[in-house]
């Protein structure tokens, strides 16, 4: 209940940055405009890498529920690795940006787009912190209470990282400005 | 003997709304297949179904994931509730939004 409670929050700060970047995209005064910068099918690549993780989330889930620790911790690793790769894309894709000039004060929309894809960034590297550290948990054989359960409601937080990105990669990257 | 017929139970629950390996690998499938249809809007002009096609595209993809992955179709109402709340209030704060910046700039 309190990772639902949790997860219900966490909409709310998303649809706030949401707002914010769909309020200001379009007030670009100096610097490159979203058409301009924007890679979209390299972020297309990086999308599917991170919808691709939520699958592999799944079996992670599915593989503790049979207890089976050998493929839990494989898909955990597999899924972190994905995650990874799609942090790696975004630090490439914003070094990109911001040698084209793109800062984080250049106008409304550069601060928005920052703020917005860099907290859902942070959000992703934690998700990755936590998979591997429940990795390294179930490979020492630690006790984590119900297995099953904590790698499921670590599956939650993933999952949403993932809804948040289908949201973002619609409304930030595919509609133009 | 009442016992371990409750452990069965709960543990028959507890994977009840679990997916199947094979039924998650075909929901990854369709959900690879809409954000592939998504990217071609880039490419492809859709006139103007363009803005429809994407939205019903991400409303979707978004249920499904919610739906299923994170199985909150077979979850308990109020877990359906908290989440669903959190996510109107979202959608709340951009309307108010919207319209100050519409009536008040």
């Amino acid at each position: 209940m309190a990772m639902w409670l949790f997860l219900g929050s966490e909409c709310l700060l998303f649809g706030g940055l949401i707002s914010t970047y769909m309020l200001y995209r379009g007030r670009v005064t100096q610097g490159p405009r979203p058409s301009q910068v924007f890679d979209i099918p390299f972020t297309s690549v990086s999308s599917f890498v991170l919808l691709m993780s939520s699958l592999t989330m799944v079996l992670a889930v599915t593989s503790a529920q049979r207890k089976d620790n050998h493929r839990t911790k494989l898909w955990l690793m597999v899924t972190a690795s994905l995650g990874a790769t799609f942090v790696g894309g975004q630090v490439y894709e914003f070094t990109a940006f911001y040698n084209e000039g793109l800062g984080f004060t250049t106008n409304l929309f550069s601060s928005s787009f920052y703020t917005l894809t860099g907290f859902h960034g942070v959000h992703v590297t934690v998700g990755v912190i936590m998979l591997l550290s429940l990795r390294g948990i179930i490979s020492k054989d630690k006790d984590t209470g119900d297995r099953p359960e904590v790698v499921e409601l670590i599956g939650l937080y993933w999952h949403f990282v993932d809804i948040v990105w289908i949201i973002i990669f619609t409304l930030v990257y595919l509609i133009p400005a | 003997m009442n016992a371990t017929a409750t452990d069965t139970h709960e543990q028959h629950d507890s994977h009840a709304h679990g997916l199947s390996d094979a039924t998650a690998i075909k929901i990854a499938l369709i959900l690879g297949t809409m954000t592939a249809l998504e990217v071609s809007t880039y490419f492809v002009d859709f006139g103007a179904f363009f803005m429809p096609v994407l939205m019903v595209l991400m409303v979707v993809k978004f249920l499904t994931v919610v739906s299923y992955f994170m199985h909150l179709k077979f979850e308990h109402q109020m877990f359906k509730f908290l989440f669903y709340t959190g996510l109107g209030l979202a959608l709340f704060v951009y309307f108010v939004a919207l319209a100050t910046f519409k009536f008040f700039s």
